[in-house]
């Protein structure tokens, strides 16, 4: 850990996305499960995600990211699901 | 060339503000300090300068814009007072902690209730445990000089850290006297071009500001905070020589008047230590040894250098124009008593509180100090350790 002589003034943090190293995985309560059968690849998870958990390639969705996914909700809320049937829906993290 | 003019406080401070020139300027008016700004306000309008001046609804915002410039690498300035400055306050912390140099005269005025918009420190000495440095000032000159200074201390790269400068509200910010302005190039040389420490608007090198700190290490965030502020006495005392080659005027940590060989002192802040001085030279005539001690960097108190400066006397009075309700002293008081507690030889020390509220510090109430400050002497006995002088029974 950090001594105090190593810190920068102001705190000002000097190493762009150094948030990445904090990983907020653990925090999750609940956890959000893809259910690809149901996804309309609408991309509305992507948008809403507050910690660019949900990873998209080639404009496509892929799974979670379940290093940074906190576990909020916000993702299977905003979903449209596919007639009626939702493709996030929110899991009790199992430990 | 200076170039002496007759104005007041506030006015000998907008035209040091319109000497330095800085980079966004957000103010909000206040009684005593709307004089100040209006003033800068005008240069701005007049294009004498090209200061952004970013006119906001309240302090809170005034100082929250303040902070937002600084971070993205400006010259940032701005002045309030009293509830002004009450208002600000949680953006205080956040100035300093981010280690921004602003620069803000605080045009010291009473807090409310009872408002009232008349001189006392109750403001800036709420605010002094901030973690921004406090220069203060006895007269409009002072004001001008402490400001001009101000900058060249807050934006030391040792240092980064905001400054108050503080002077008493009407007393000197609307009274006209006489001061010396020193030529515009000759400040502008002084304080130089601006140079930002991890500036946000440098895109190239990105950056963030505020993150949270909990536990695991806000005490070392902390820590290295309480550092910087050893280093400001060096610098204070550095910029106050190079101001003393262009201004001819003196400045140290604080003014000892007739200290050296005195046996009895006064410790005052700001306009009514000109007061004291006066009523010192008359006891002088008259062989009284008497002297006094005027702080001038009140944050961070240089206790070492004070200390030293007291001890040898025999009775101290210090006079607070603010009190500490709940039983304690005023805040002035308890600085100088902490200064002289770990020596052995040391002066019995008295606390009045005087001026509240614009009340008129006279003569008369230095001569009442100086009274019973010869009786402690003589005698080593303190009849009341604190009260209020000047005040109706």
């Amino acid at each position: 850990m950090m001594g105090w002589k190593d810190i920068p003034p102001g705190m000002v943090i000097l190493e762009p996305g150094s948030a990445l190293k904090i990983k907020t995985g653990s925090w999750r309560a609940f956890r959000p499960r893809w259910i690809e059968e149901n996804c309309i690849q609408c991309l509305l998870c992507w948008l809403y995600c507050p910690d660019n958990a949900v990873k998209v390639k080639d404009g496509k969705r892929q799974d979670f990211d379940f290093d940074y996914c906190k576990g909020c909700g916000l993702c299977a809320l905003e979903c449209p699901g596919k007639k009626g049937n939702k493709a996030i829906v929110m899991e009790e993290e199992v430990k | 060339m200076t170039k002496v003019v007759a104005v007041t406080g506030n006015e000998a401070v907008a035209n040091a503000f319109r000497q330095v020139e800085p980079d966004v300027c957000a103010a909000y008016p206040i009684t005593p300090q709307t004089e100040l700004m209006q003033r800068f306000a005008s240069f701005v309008s007049d294009g004498k300068v090209k200061t952004e001046l970013v006119l906001v609804e309240s302090e809170h915002s005034a100082l929250s814009a303040c902070v937002g410039a600084a971070a993205a690498g400006g010259r940032v300035a701005t002045a309030t007072a009293s509830q002004g400055l009450a208002l600000a306050w949680e953006i205080l912390f956040i100035a300093s902690g981010f280690r921004l140099p602003i620069v803000m005269p605080v045009v010291n005025r009473a807090l409310s209730a009872p408002i009232n918009i008349h001189c006392d420190h109750s403001d800036a000495m709420g605010a002094r445990d901030s973690g921004w440095i406090q220069l203060w000032s006895e007269n409009a000159q002072e004001a001008y000089d402490n400001t001009i200074q101000a900058f060249r201390i807050a934006e030391h790269m040792d240092i980064r850290l905001p400054v108050m400068i503080c002077y008493d509200g009407f007393i000197i910010s609307h009274s006209i006297e006489r001061i010396e302005y020193l030529d515009d190039e000759l400040v502008k040389k002084f304080v130089g071009e601006y140079k930002p420490l991890y500036p946000l608007l440098d895109v190239d090198k990105p950056k963030s500001y505020g993150p949270l700190i909990l536990t695991d290490l806000y005490m070392e965030v902390r820590r290295s905070q309480a550092e910087v502020y050893k280093k400001v006495p060096k610098v204070v005392l550095e910029v106050a020589k190079e101001f003393k080659k262009i201004s001819g005027r003196s400045y140290g940590l604080f003014e000892a008047y007739r200290l050296d060989d005195a046996e009895i002192g006064v410790v005052i802040l700001n306009s009514a230590a000109g007061t004291t001085k006066d009523v010192i030279d008359e006891y002088r005539a008259q062989g009284v040894k008497v002297g006094l001690l005027k702080p001038r960097l009140f944050r961070p108190f240089p206790y070492e250098e004070v200390g030293e400066a007291l001890k040898h006397l025999k009775a101290v009075c210090v006079l607070d124009r603010a009190d500490g309700f709940g039983g304690s002293f005023g805040p002035l008081y308890l600085d100088i008593a902490a200064s002289l507690c770990n020596f052995k030889e040391k002066p019995i020390l008295i606390n009045r509180i005087y001026g509240l509220g614009g009340r008129d510090y006279m003569p008369e109430h230095a001569q009442q100090v100086i009274e019973e400050l010869q009786k402690i002497a003589k005698t080593g006995k303190v009849k009341i350790l604190k009260e209020y002088i000047g005040v109706r029974e």
